[in-house]
């Protein structure tokens, strides 16, 4: 008798950006909250930033149901570790500088000035390369990554480029949500976004 | 795809195990390694179709027929498929009856252990959805999936809770909720009229909205629904009822007038 394969896949996209941007003495953290699943919008009020200590958020896209499993196992730990099929993101370290993590799905990562992942990814980076320059890691002497833009700058550079990103992205859009993160604390901003 | 050349492989092996170390235990239970296998979930067999939920002032609303088919075959017509969980939550689900039924003994014992510490304390409908997202999650993980997509609603403390699992894990919260079709055709109907505080009378007459489209268009529906009302004082099922179709739209009854060479 052969095998029958399984026909259900244990992995969905639930769709989704987030972008990070890495400040002097801020991290601006920002996600969409549109969850969707094939070409259905499950909910339009879904938070994909995760507050994981103090000073750390993560924002994650991707298959959501990982993401809660990652983000449960890392409250309770506050470990980094590799895990399939998400995407996550942003930091502020204890120099008081800004500093920007991503992760990829098998586990590579990178410090990193900014960032952007998920599916608006491809249509929000190359702006953000433009407009930010962020030096080349491997350089010598290290070069800051850091922007110099100013917060309110970097705050209003997030929203222009999710504004973009939901004119051509069908799984970003709804609202947005955008985490300022600074030595005080963190301060939390919604704005609409295009919902169809 | 990774994901079938990886259970490709798992077959692989497993063929090449069977062959070097077939041990027949004497006791009948046949051969050992006839495997884990055959006891993961590979189809649903008896299902159930969309459930539909909202909040409305008071607490939640929830709709769901009561058919449960056997593919093609609408074998069972009095099937409960939304159930009270302890004082403060409601359950909806649909796919699978049997892992339904499943999840109920699951929960059952999660109440009783509950009721146990007597401490006045009782399991809400956060708690409840939680537990059952990793519940899904964890089955999943095992590639053994519990084949159904839950909607928990409740009230408690004056807090009222709507949210969805599916099968594979993926949970959020909202204030209306639908599975399966119920997702394509109850949703938008939803988004455009659901309101923060809609009467009861209101809501009950936007969730049987939602099931007379899910009725005409949804092979698998059947005219004989429950709404289930939770609220802060408990949870009331309806008596099973059915809703007033119109079946005599012109279209209907000749659907071929106009249409050169059809018959």
């Amino acid at each position: 008798m052969t095998k029958q394969h399984a026909n259900w896949s244990p992995y969905d996209n639930n769709g989704g950006t987030c972008v990070a941007i890495a400040g002097s003495d801020y991290c601006v953290i920002a996600a969409d909250t549109r969850m969707s699943t094939g070409y259905s919008i499950l909910s339009r009020d879904y938070s994909k930033i995760h507050k994981l200590a103090d000073r750390a958020v993560l924002s994650s896209s991707g298959f959501q149901a990982d993401v809660k499993a990652l983000q449960k196992v890392l409250k309770s730990r506050h470990l980094i570790y590799q895990h399939q099929h998400n995407k996550q993101m942003s930091w502020l370290d204890e120099e008081g500088k800004g500093c920007v993590f991503t992760y990829d799905a098998v586990g590579s990562y990178e410090r990193v000035g900014y960032g952007a992942q998920g599916s608006g990814s491809t249509l929000i980076m190359p702006f953000l390369d433009n407009q930010l320059k962020s030096p080349s890691p491997l350089l010598l002497p290290k070069q800051d990554s850091n922007t110099p833009l100013s917060e309110a700058e970097a705050v209003d550079l997030v929203k222009t480029v999710f504004a973009s990103a939901t004119e051509r992205d069908i799984y970003t859009g709804d609202k947005l949500e955008i985490m300022i993160l600074k030595a005080d604390g963190i301060k939390t901003e919604l704005m609409d976004l295009r919902k169809d | 795809m990774t994901m079938e050349l990886w259970l490709e492989q798992e077959e692989a092996d497993r063929e090449t195990f069977e062959m070097t170390f077939m041990i027949p235990i004497e006791n009948g239970n046949g051969v050992k390694n006839a495997e884990a296998d055959s006891q993961r979930t590979l189809y649903p067999y008896v299902t159930g179709t969309s459930v539909v939920a909202i909040k409305y002032k008071d607490g939640i609303l929830m709709a769901s027929d009561m058919g449960g088919s056997y593919g093609s075959t609408l074998r069972y017509k009095n099937i409960e498929r939304m159930k009270a969980i302890g004082k403060h939550s409601l359950l909806g689900a649909s796919g699978e009856i049997s892992d339904f039924q499943e999840i109920l003994r699951y929960l059952d014992e999660l109440m009783l252990n509950d009721n146990m510490w007597d401490d006045g304390n009782s399991l809400g409908p956060k708690e409840v959805h939680n537990y059952l997202t990793r519940v899904m999650y964890n089955r999943r993980n095992k590639f053994n999936p519990l084949w159904n997509t839950l909607v928990l609603g409740g009230v408690k403390n004056g807090e009222k809770y709507l949210g969805m699992v599916s099968m594979i894990g993926v949970s959020f919260e909202d204030n209306h909720v639908a599975t399966g079709f119920g997702n394509h055709l109850a949703r938008p109907i939803l988004r455009d009229e659901w309101r923060e505080d809609l009467s009861f009378e209101e809501g009950v007459k936007l969730l049987e909205k939602c099931m007379r489209v899910l009725l005409y268009r949804d092979r698998s529906a059947i005219n004989k629904l429950q709404i289930a009302k939770m609220t802060e004082e408990g949870v009331t099922v309806s008596e099973p009822y059915s809703l007033k179709t119109f079946w005599d739209f012109k279209a209907f009854t000749n659907p071929t007038v106009g249409a050169e060479g059809s018959w």
